[in-house]
């Protein structure tokens, strides 16, 4: 919460008002951008290689691990049964003992990230499934070991559907972190839902919504050109 | 050399072995041009894969050089296949790498980081393959000869002894095949290397292999050199295979033959025999009257070669055939 309110000018004031304080409004968005940036850079680092586990002990693949993927499949398929707003609430304990507390960014972070890695991971491993088998078999001829596969031919070659996955990932994480204001962790979807939903100001319910618009729009125009520039040529 | 010992292999499906291999033994001689020509589903895509055991054989051995290729453990393996390089019928190129980055690719594998070593060897294989103008082009931008082009720049790369061929032209229009097959051919030449081909088209067997094995389901039928192979075909399959590549013109049939008097006889010429007049002086020589029924002429690999089928008559038809069999040329009695 700021401590100097920004006073809108007369325009906005009649169109919107009920909010006094957009410099709240800006620090909202400052914390949904914080949640959204640190869980997605957590949920690669924790997703792609369980996605990379996944599709190599798949049936058929390279290493084919038929237990170890059916536990790791299992895993990522409870994850992702849960809908967010309940895994947020069952996770608390674990969030508190990781970050020391169950409120805010931080608070936020550990239930994103746990939600959102496992449906990255299934991304990571579709994506790498696109991967021609002829071109695995050539490296595979060429005398590449499992590491150097997976470092050189199928995370390069695959990128293109992987840097989609990430756009899709984090476009789903800004739903997420709306749904985490309902629990005390900040962000747009705090200020919807204290003010817009609890305190009747449709107003910011609004300017919420309509800036969370936004927000994907701008994810998915990038992720589209990442995707362009770095995808399969 | 590459040697097979008693290899079989079979494949098991729903808790059965359905064989793909039956039992056998072949070898491929250093600097040679071994062909393996079948129908698809013949088996021909396992055998030459046993070779750098992207399949692993469910029983016998194979050697490559001195190695035992059957006895190594994964490491020793991926050294050994560094040795042997690969082709494919959809080439299997990196698409995120450039030309040069994917010729580059199988020394960078193996360990080689040195830029300037990298970039001068991937200019001699490019130059060798008639693409250094395409270097840092994405595959996507190239046509198929090209991409096969970059195939067989990459399988060079690391200096291999022997090259495999998975259907390399099999993708790719008659022209193309042929530009390809000569670069496989002079590369067989320049640098002694040995070339196993898996085919199903006589005709890229006839341009470039010395030997061939026929491979009817799972099974080796025939095998010789190519152009015994093609004079005298033994098994059904490989007749069709020779029909296609090279048909016979003839006047008929059996049926046809039948009205013809005389003795039928074929006559096989092969290199020097080809290039002397010789039918036309045992005629003359000998008295004998001769009918042209069918006939092919050719060239297999270097070696030019005719077969003519003849009705033959007149009073000394075996004097005729000691002279014609004395000058070269092999004779088979179709018709006493």
């Amino acid at each position: 919460m700021t401590t100097h309110a920004i006073h809108a000018t007369p325009i906005l004031q009649a169109l919107f008002p009920n909010i006094d304080d957009w410099g709240e409004i800006g620090h909202a968005c400052i914390d949904t951008l914080l949640m959204l940036g640190g869980s997605l850079l957590l949920t690669i680092i924790l997703g792609l290689p369980l996605g990379v586990l996944l599709y190599l002990t798949g049936r058929g693949q390279l290493r084919p691990m038929p237990k170890l993927y059916a536990i790791a499949s299992l895993l990522v398929n409870i994850l992702r049964s849960v809908p967010f707003i309940i895994l947020m609430i069952v996770l608390m304990p674990v969030t508190y003992f990781l970050v020391g507390t169950k409120l805010g960014i931080r608070g936020a972070i550990p239930p994103l990230v746990i939600g959102a890695a496992p449906f990255f991971a299934r991304l990571v491993e579709t994506a790498l499934r696109e991967v021609e088998h002829g071109v695995i078999e050539a490296s595979q001829a060429m005398g590449a070991s499992l590491w150097q596969i997976v470092r050189h031919v199928l995370l390069p070659e695959a990128r293109g559907g992987l840097l989609a996955g990430v756009t899709v990932t984090a476009i789903a994480l800004v739903g997420y972190t709306a749904m985490g204001g309902a629990i005390g962790s900040g962000g747009l979807g705090d200020l919807a839902y204290r003010y817009g939903y609890l305190s009747y100001k449709s107003d910011y319910m609004l300017v919420t919504v309509a800036l969370l618009i936004v927000l994907v729009q701008l994810l998915q125009m990038l992720g589209d050109r990442v995707v362009a520039y770095y995808g399969r040529r | 050399m590459i040697r097979f010992v008693d290899v079989h292999k079979s494949y098991r499906v729903d808790g059965r072995d359905i064989p793909a291999l039956q039992p056998f033994s072949l070898e491929v001689a250093d600097g040679e041009v071994f062909g393996i020509i079948g129908l698809s589903g013949a088996g021909k895509s396992t055998l030459i894969r046993l070779i750098n055991l992207l399949e692993r054989p469910s029983g016998g051995t194979i050697f490559v050089g001195d190695t035992e290729m059957t006895a190594l453990a994964e490491p020793a393996l991926r050294a050994q296949r560094r040795r042997i390089g690969m082709i494919f019928q959809h080439f299997n190129l990196l698409a995120s790498q450039t030309v040069a980055d994917n010729v580059a690719f199988p020394m960078r594998l193996a360990g080689e980081r040195d830029a300037a070593v990298l970039r001068q060897r991937v200019d001699e294989l490019l130059a060798r393959v008639g693409l250094t103008d395409h270097a840092d082009k994405y595959p996507s931008q190239l046509s198929g000869g090209q991409k096969q082009r970059v195939g067989i720049a990459r399988a060079l790369a690391n200096r291999p002894s022997i090259l495999l061929c998975d259907e390399a032209t099999s993708a790719l229009d008659p022209q193309t095949t042929a530009s390809v097959l000569d670069l496989l051919a002079e590369i067989n030449r320049e640098l002694k290397l040995t070339i196993v081909l898996i085919t199903h088209e006589m005709d890229v067997v006839r341009r470039v292999c010395d030997r061939v094995a026929v491979l009817d389901a799972g099974e080796i039928v025939e095998r010789g050199s190519v152009i015994d192979v093609f004079l005298h075909p033994q098994h059904a399959t490989t007749k069709r295979f020779v029909n296609e590549a090279l048909p016979e013109e003839t006047i008929g049939d059996e049926a046809a033959f039948a009205r013809v008097p005389g003795r039928i006889l074929r006559l096989s010429f092969r290199g020097d025999a080809t290039w002397t007049p010789v039918l036309g002086q045992v005629a003359r020589d000998t008295g004998i009257d001769f009918n042209l029924l069918a006939g092919r002429i050719d060239r297999i690999k270097d070696m030019p070669y005719g077969q003519l089928t003849l009705a033959m008559q007149g009073e000394r038809i075996d004097a005729a055939m000691s002279a014609l069999r004395k000058a070269g040329i092999e004779i088979e009695e179709l018709r006493p």
